[in-house]
């Protein structure tokens, strides 16, 4: 018994090393060690033996069993890795084919926007708004710029009757914030505005404003220029210098124009700045006493200073852009650059 | 403004580079828009006389000069036809430069040597306008003082730098000669001398008894002086005058017009001379115009006036629109003998909306619309009559006449340097501030302890302290400012939830492969036939510009679908092929037309779709992405009709039973319409209804603690029901049950009678308080495989 109890083994053994498959092995399994196996059929024997030789064939047959269970789950265990080998070099790809990537683009106008938004909100502004077709009073007389007024003359306005138009400049915001609130103010209003020029690479009758207005106790106009070149400095690099120069505008005394060093020619002077180094950005000036007043404030208490900037013409600055019909026209050739 | 850099330094001492200059000018308030250097390029012309002029041997139409030149004889030859002996002209001697650049050398003409060349006005960069009409075709003949031998660039001051000032609306005073020299003078802290002004009035007669000037329009015009110029010689100015015209962009015409156009370019003020003999009873009146009266102008157009308009008239006829153009009538010629000359107020909103309503345009109305100091009258009738006399053009008239009704005087403004210092955020001595103020002619006064600025007449603009702070400051220097934050209460910056649920919105519609367009907000009416618009719909009527560029942009958008149309077919024509595209924008609905309120600015959300992929689907995904992101639940697509779109392809949006929009396959017609070829697929959504609904809340609910069970419903039903309504019944009966429901398979074909199709539906069963026993599935299970049988005309399948 003991001989066939080897013998089993070396032939199980010989068996299970030359399995290839999972199915395979599964049968010498159950030929050798199951229920009705080879193993199940030589103990059947032990109830033939002497109780003195039982123990120690017992053992015997528990070892060898032991053995070749070892070896099943070792060759089990090979198999498998072999087949999941296989199975992942049959999975091979070529990593190399270019995926189709297809994401959609802010516009450049939105980019600026928000990125102009998030200074001054970090500089404590709110945001504010108001309607695009605007009250005359709102967009010409409360700005201390009356009928008649030559300043009329520099924005061709869009009229839609005698008392209502498109308004020409994000001003009005102002105004209407300013009826709405008691000071101490600082918003940012952007929006759509509309003036009769023809198109062309530099004009629109639409185009985009951001007004700034600030309102308190003792602003200064060192205060305008310190809030605008933190401004520019973070728009446009910390390098950059920021120049005032005095201007007029109706509702704003003083007034003042805001140019940085040209962005193409660090100041040098070349085409897009008309070789003066410098490039114009915005208006500004302190709150015209006169506008103080329409509202019903009191410019012996409060005074301030506001701002106005095209989008379009900072968006043409900073990205290069040379014509401004493009903003409009949507070709999705321009639109995904940004 | 144009200025002459020469005729600049009549009046302050300036001995700057110009870039220098033109940078200071800048930074003190008068911006520099550009800059000639005139004549710079010509070179080596002298002045010669000519000595002897013989006929070319060979050539009939040419001659053979003998030209001094001072230290030598050369020989020309010229084609010119208006020289004669001793006639002094400009020579381009060998190697000379000539206007625009063309160089001159010794050339031979049919055999003759031509050792330089006899120059017209043109070739050397003047004007020839104001010339004789002879020299206008040929040769410029000099006077008879030029000197021979002399660059002829010093003798017609030819060389000068023009400069071209930006003048703001507000500074009528700096359109002038003058006003731009007083604002040098304070930019430098120099003097300004101003043109001494004497009178020799050599005629015997007295102005005012030769003519009578009446206002009869006292709120139109604020003073009329005249001055009477008699036995008046016109012929051209002299060229010094005429270089100077010429330099500040104006033409020259004869002596008299000059010296009117020199004094407005000096002064600022415009003047008018009337030929003295063609004015009705010597009288010059100034009233509105009267309904069917009409004038022809200076250029020659008949133009009718009406009563909002100022004109000037002798006793029976219009002479003049008041400000703008003077008439042909009574235009000087070189047949007048006596001229009135005209200095005069006009108010400006009169003279603005004329020169608008007649669409024209003068030197003059662009300096009186801005309005004039009346005090100035006085002064430039007496400069140009100076200068008549300097020019023997003719002779003044004792005295003048002016009709001033209501004398205008200077401001007071008391002075508080220290509030001044205050608004600028610096501490600028009073001394230094008043210097600045003194310099740009603003005289303090002290009186009872107090400083009064008095600001003189031609500054209109300053009218309170803040306009001091301004002039202090922007001569002091706005770069000498410091550079300081607001202090005092602190705002706090914020970005409100609609501008970060925008952003989000955007942000998405990028991820998902949507590029943001941005269109004009203004269209064209035909927009809504291209649409098919019915004729009825609240969309056409849409608010009208009453001044529109054109036709295409002349109303005010009611929806932003034909915008979005308009930008797929031009990417289309670009061959751009998958189209995915967004807009936010606004639309505008009237109230009422025509408009009496503004309007209702709603902004919507139109994305539309086009590609090989695209369909319905990818669409409606989307927009359910976009309202998953939203955190938005309650919202159905409706089955819907509407006229621009394909009418089996098309949904309704709701959101809480409420409309918020529309999405769909637009219809062939309008594809026609548009020139497209390939199926676009377009939403347009309510974006603030989109704002609003948006949930920023964040509401934590447990997690199911009790497990689900699942049962399938299948149904065949007719193929045009939507499977919406399925779903919805299934909803409603499940209740608190039902925790989901899913479509997972549509089924048309072989299994099924034509006409119709099977939809199967698993159904998640859940409850949040217990266990669900089998026997409480089913029974809502059996509820509502029955309802939806019934309700859908449905067979059940197993
Ligand atoms: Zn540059």
């Amino acid at each position: 018994m003991e001989e066939q109890l080897i013998l089993l083994k070396q032939r199980a053994l010989h068996d299970l090393a030359e399995s290839q498959s999972l199915d395979e092995l599964n049968e010498l399994r159950i030929k050798f060690l199951g229920k009705k196996g080879e193993l199940t059929q030589i103990l059947k024997g032990l109830t033939l033996l002497s109780p003195d030789e039982r123990p120690a064939i017992g053992k015997l047959a528990n070892e060898i069993k032991e053995e070749i269970e070892r070896e099943f789950s070792r060759k089990n265990f090979d198999i498998k890795q072999q087949l999941k080998t296989k199975k992942m070099e049959e999975e091979w790809i070529d990593v190399t084919i270019p995926s189709k990537v297809v994401i959609g683009h802010k516009h450049p106008l939105t980019l600026i926007l928000d990125e102009i938004r998030e200074i001054f909100v970090g500089l404590g502004y709110e945001v504010a708004e108001g309607p695009e077709i605007e009250l005359d009073y709102y967009n010409f007389e409360a700005l201390n710029t009356p009928k008649d007024h030559p300043a009329r003359d520099i924005q061709d306005t869009f009229y839609i009757t005698d008392e209502i138009l498109l308004r020409t400049q994000t001003s009005p915001v102002q105004i209407r914030t300013m009826e709405k609130r008691k000071p101490p103010l600082k918003i940012i209003a952007p929006g759509r505005v509309y003036r009769s020029d023809a198109v062309d690479a530099t004009h629109s009758p639409m185009f985009h404003q951001v007004e700034g207005l600030t309102i308190g106790e003792h602003i200064t106009m060192g205060d305008l220029k310190g809030t605008l070149e933190a401004f520019a400095r973070e728009m446009f690099g910390k390098d950059r210098k920021a120049r005032f120069r005095p201007h007029y505008f109706p509702f704003t005394e003083p007034s003042a124009e805001m140019d940085i060093s040209c962005i193409a020619c660090q100041g040098e002077g070349c085409r897009i700045c008309k070789f003066t180094g410098w490039l114009e950005i915005l208006g500004c000036g302190m709150v015209h006493p006169n506008v103080l007043e329409n509202v019903g404030y009191d410019p012996e208490k409060v005074n301030g200073f506001a701002f106005g900037l095209g989008i379009e013409r900072i968006a043409m600055l900073k990205y290069g852009i040379n014509d401004m019909r493009l903003f409009y026209e949507n070709n999705l050739r321009f639109l995904e650059q940004f | 403004m144009l200025v002459s850099l020469k005729w600049l330094k009549d009046y302050v001492n300036i001995d700057d580079e110009i870039s220098s200059f033109t940078e200071r000018m800048t930074m003190s308030g008068s911006n520099v828009e550009g800059i000639e250097r005139l004549g710079k390029d010509i070179d080596k012309i002298v002045i010669g006389r000519i000595e002897k002029i013989e006929r070319h041997p060979d050539a009939d139409k040419l001659l053979i000069v003998q030209v001094d030149i001072g230290d030598r004889l050369i020989q020309v030859v010229t084609a010119a036809a208006n020289i004669k002996e001793k006639d002094l002209v400009p020579v381009a001697m060998d190697g000379a430069v000539i206007h625009g650049g063309k160089q001159i050398s010794t050339v031979k003409f049919k055999g003759v040597n031509s050792s330089g060349m006899l120059c017209s006005a043109a070739e050397l960069g003047f004007d020839d306008h104001g010339l004789p009409e002879d020299m206008k075709k040929g040769i410029m003949i000099l006077p008879q003082d030029a000197p021979v031998g002399k660059n002829i660039k010093e003798f017609l001051e030819l060389e000068d730098t023009v400069i071209d000032f930006e003048i703001t609306p507000n500074r009528p005073d700096c359109l002038s000669i003058i006003g731009i020299a007083r604002e040098t003078a304070a930019t430098y802290r120099i003097d300004l001398n101003m043109p001494e002004i004497i009178l020799k009035e050599e005629a015997d007669e007295n102005a005012r008894d030769m003519a009578k000037i009446t206002i009869e329009a006292p709120d139109l015009c604020k003073r009329y002086v005249a001055r009477i110029i008699k036995d008046v010689r016109i012929e051209p100015s002299p060229l010094w005058m005429q270089r100077r015209l010429q330099a500040c962009g104006i033409r020259s015409i004869n002596n008299i017009v000059d010296i009117t156009n020199y004094v407005m370019l000096e002064l600022g003020q415009p003047l008018h001379a009337f030929d003295y003999d063609k004015l009705e009873g010597h009288s010059i009146i100034v009233r509105r115009g009267r309904d069917s009266e009409g004038i022809v102008t200076l250029d020659g157009v008949y133009r009718l006036l009406s009563d909002d308009m100022l004109v000037i008239a002798d006793e029976n006829k219009p002479v003049g629109i008041a400000g703008i153009m003077g008439g042909e009538e009574s235009e000087i010629n070189s047949s007048t003998k006596c001229i009135l000359l005209e200095s005069a107020n006009f108010v400006g909103p009169c003279i603005r909306r004329t020169s608008r309503k007649l669409g024209l345009r003068s030197e003059a109305a662009m300096r009186f619309e801005k309005g004039l100091d009346p005090e100035l009258c006085k002064t430039a009738a007496d400069r140009a009559c100076q200068l008549i006399e300097k020019l023997g053009a003719g002779k003044v008239a004792k005295g003048y006449i002016d009709v001033y009704p209501e004398r205008v005087n200077p401001r007071k403004i008391v002075l508080k340097p220290d509030k001044i210092n205050h608004a600028l955020g610096t501490e600028i001595p009073k001394d230094e501030m008043v210097d600045i103020l003194e310099r740009l002619g603003i005289r303090i006064e002290k009186d009872a302890g107090c400083s009064f600025a008095i600001i003189p007449t031609f500054r209109a603009d300053i009218a309170r302290e803040a306009d001091l702070v301004e002039e202090v400051g922007r001569i002091y220097g706005y770069d000498r400012l410091p550079s300081t934050l607001p202090k005092g209460d602190a705002t706090r910056g914020k970005i409100e939830t609609p501008i970060r649920v925008s952003c989000t919105i955007k942000q998405i519609l990028a991820d998902l492969g949507y590029s943001e367009v941005y269109t004009y907000s203004f269209v064209s009416p035909r927009v809504f036939d291209r649409m098919n618009v019915p004729a009825d719909s609240p969309l056409r009527r849409a608010i009208a510009l009453m001044n529109p560029l054109s036709e295409e942009q002349s109303i005010m958008r009611t929806t932003l679908i034909p915008n979005m149309l308009d930008v797929v077919a031009y990417n289309l024509n670009q061959k751009i092929e998958e189209i995915r595209l967004y807009e936010t924008g606004t639309v505008y609905i009237p109230k009422e037309l025509p408009l009496r309120e503004l309007p209702c600015e709603k902004k919507k959300l139109t994305i539309g779709l086009c590609g090989k992929q695209a369909d319905f689907y990818e669409l409606k995904k989307t927009i359910e992405t976009l309202f998953a992101v939203l955190k938005i639940r309650l919202y159905e697509f409706a089955q819907y009709r509407h006229f621009a779109f394909h009418p089996g392809r098309c949904a309704l949006v709701l959101m809480d039973g409420e409309e918020i929009g529309i999405a769909g396959e637009i219809h062939p017609d309008v594809m026609e319409n548009y020139d497209i070829n390939s199926r676009v697929y377009i939403c347009e959504l309510d974006m603030d209804i989109l704002l609003k609904k948006a949930s920023t809340d964040i509401k934590f609910t447990d997690l199911p603690r009790y497990p689900a069970s699942s049962r399938d419903l299948a149904i065949v039903v007719e193929e045009r029901l939507p499977a919406g309504n399925i779903i919805r019944t299934i909803t409603d009966i499940g209740n608190d049950l039902v925790e989901k429901v899913e479509l997972f398979d549509i089924y048309t074909g072989d299994q099924i009678k034509k006409g119709f199709k099977s939809l199967a539906f698993s159904l998640t069963y859940r409850a949040k308080d217990r266990t669900l026993t089998d026997e409480e599935i089913n029974q809502v299970n059996n509820r509502i495989r029955e309802k939806v049988a019934k309700e859908f005309n449905g067979v059940l399948r197993e």
